[in-house]
């Protein structure tokens, strides 16, 4: 995986061209590197000059960067919660545990760009008066979380995290925690019980972590990509980074496109780029075949029927007005060979092994969604099935402590919506509309047992 | 499950008399060292009197020296943290990483969700199984190779892939691909 294309981009600017080619390629990322594409300089002048962390959070507030982990929540409002002014312990912490089927920018960032990443944190922490700081990594992307450590390493060794950084009195201690697979913990509550050592369960909100988060303490979570976009807004200004995107949509954005593309991989584009201006920086669909759907934001996100997406601009507000999410910018591409029922059991099938089964609804809905789509999908699909999962997916929804619920019920009524014949022919027919081995053929996996039966 | 007490460090692991010794943690079941040295690396993250944040840790670290994780390790790394066993427990079996079972000395991870099954994710697994002969979640008689079925790794634009031993992530997996780090596996 790579950064296989970009437009006019910050989070990759600067990165040298190998680092773009592809796997392996991976040449710059050392603290040496970052510091010489100018790295580390927002973070020195702030504590040089002594910024005050009011002008620090103004600015971020001014790029209106929103939270890139899925939520799009304005980062400079969330950084102003923080009850700076309280005495004791504070913390800032990052969400790289990026697990949501179609999302893969964070393992790119930090497998090319740590150093910003770190930067991003250093600043936020200053900023909201924290000196403490951790980032939870996926523990599936193992290699990554063992570069990370490398990163801080070196930052530490050359004074930029730790105590009293060049003297000027901040001091921010940095650490990496990793996950050990549990998708549950990208929710920011579940991420701080799991850093405290439990099981990943969310917490009721209210209180919000500003209030009471890691070990009851004032928290900000924030995700790698919106971290890493903190220091290009500190050193060219909030509205150049604002300008990098559109009104209420400020910067650049990593997107995440998988599925039937020639050219799967992360390309970074303005905030505003039209869909059908990704998918050609993608190749294309695979085999020039016809666009079938495309969900825009994640799996959680609605899916969109062709002729929809190819109107739409990414943005949070033109894919909410759609009818789905921007979400984490992961572009999950559905070309004419693709079963709309089948790759709804694979989504179902995820949320119900997700699911971290504190409330009834989730853990118990889960599990009816993904039953009553495996047996529309394995021909055993009843009359009234639609209406079931329509049943079920309406009471999970709202009804249960965090958005996984919601997440697990938006797909399910999003493609019963979209994609209702093909549902219904399945019912009826007892089998797929597309041909299991058009799907076969669709998937790219080629092989001489030609088991069309996978 | 019963709780155990720490016993003193054994004094027979170092030869140099540099090496740390391993630790007897009760009933013969020792850890290394080298492991208890990664542990307070680990505990060292943390503030004070939270030394409990080390678990996921430091499980880890217990499956990496054992292989699995027997309940033993899990009730040693609970007795080291000075948190109660089933804290430790509850940790284990919640994340789906930790191996509660042995598996065989190459464990395969193979990603299934949406955006990997649209690339060959469920095929790449459906061939694994005949290539291996056996399903998702056995292993084989040999005791070479355990297979799984993954949730999302964060690497679907890398599909089909494939997670070894927790470590390693090998991405692109055609036929010939995975033929060839079958035959790579010792």
């Amino acid at each position: 995986m790579a950064i296989l294309g970009a437009i006019q981009p910050i989070l990759t600017a600067g990165l040298r061209g190998d680092a773009l080619q592809g796997y392996g390629a991976d040449a710059g990322w050392r603290l040496a590197d970052y510091a010489g594409r100018g790295g580390y300089a927002a973070l020195k002048r702030i504590l040089a000059e002594k910024t005050p962390p009011e002008a620090v959070i103004a600015e971020i507030k001014a790029s209106v960067l929103r939270g890139r982990g899925g939520a799009g929540f304005p980062t400079g409002l969330k950084w102003s919660f923080m009850p700076r002014s309280l005495p004791g312990d504070k913390y800032v912490v990052c969400n790289t545990d990026e697990g949501e089927p179609g999302t893969f920018k964070d393992r790119d960032l930090i497998r090319l760009n740590p150093h910003a990443v770190i930067e991003g944190m250093a600043i936020g922490a200053y900023a909201i008066g924290a000196n403490r700081g951790y980032n939870y990594i996926h523990g599936e992307i193992w290699e990554l979380y063992k570069r990370f450590e490398e990163a801080l390493a070196e930052a530490r060794q050359a004074g930029l995290i730790g105590e009293n950084i060049l003297g000027s009195g901040f001091s921010f201690e940095l650490f990496a925690h990793h996950g050990y697979g549990a998708y549950i913990c990208g929710e920011e509550t579940a991420l701080l019980e799991s850093i405290e050592g439990k099981k990943g369960q969310p917490r009721f909100k209210p209180p919000f972590p500003a209030s009471f988060g890691l070990y009851g303490k004032p928290t900000t979570i924030n995700n790698t990509e919106t971290f890493a976009s903190i220091p290009f807004i500190l050193n060219m200004g909030g509205e150049a980074f604002l300008n990098a995107g559109k009104p209420n949509n400020g910067g650049t954005k990593l997107f995440s496109v998988s599925g039937h593309v020639n050219r799967p991989g992360n390309y970074e584009i303005p905030l505003g780029t039209p869909f059908a201006r990704l998918l050609e920086l993608a190749g294309g669909t695979r085999g020039g075949r016809k666009l079938k759907a495309v969900i825009p934001g994640g799996s959680s996100s609605p899916v969109l029927p062709a002729d929809i997406i190819m109107d739409t601009t990414l943005d949070y507000d033109s894919i909410a007005k759609a009818g789905s999410m921007l979400g984490s910018g992961a572009v999950i591409v559905m070309d004419e060979t693709t079963c709309m029922v089948r790759a709804l059991e694979r989504l179902a099938y995820f949320y119900h092994e997700e699911s971290c089964g504190q409330c009834t609804p989730c853990r118990e809905g889960t599990g009816w969604l993904h039953d009553v789509i495996h047996r529309i999908e394995h021909g055993e699909g009843r009359p009234d099935d639609l209406e079931t999962l329509t049943h079920v997916a309406g009471n999970i929804s709202g009804r249960t402590i965090c958005a996984l619920g919601d997440a697990a019920a938006m797909p399910v009524q999003s493609f019963v919506k979209h994609f209702r014949d093909e549902f219904l022919h399945h019912i009826e027919h007892k089998t797929c509309l597309v041909p299991k081995d058009v799907q076969w053929a669709g998937s790219g996996f080629h092989t001489i047992t030609q088991q069309v039966s996978a | 499950m019963t709780t155990m007490k720490e016993k003193p460090m054994t004094q027979t692991a170092s030869a140099n008399g540099l090496e740390r010794p391993e630790r007897d943690f009760g009933e013969g079941f020792c850890l290394s060292g080298e492991t208890l040295q990664k542990f307070d690396r680990e505990i060292a993250k943390y503030p004070e009197g939270q030394r409990r944040s080390a678990v996921m840790a430091c499980l880890a670290l217990a499956q990496e020296e054992i292989g699995w994780l027997p309940r033993k390790a899990v009730e040693a790394v609970a007795a080291y943290l000075g948190i109660p066993p089933i804290a430790a427990w509850e940790v284990a079996t919640f994340y789906n990483m930790y191996d509660l079972e042995p598996v065989g000395r190459h464990k395969l991870t193979v990603c299934t969700g949406l955006p990997c099954a649209l690339s060959g994710g469920v095929h790449a697994a459906k061939y694994l199984q005949e290539k291996l002969g056996i399903g998702l979640g056995e292993t084989t008689p040999d005791g070479k190779f355990t297979l799984l079925e993954g949730e999302c790794m964060g690497a679907c634009g890398d599909a089909p892939v494939l997670l070894m031993n927790n470590r390693r992530m090998c991405s692109f997996m055609t036929p010939e691909k995975i033929d060839q780090s079958l035959e790579g596996c010792k």
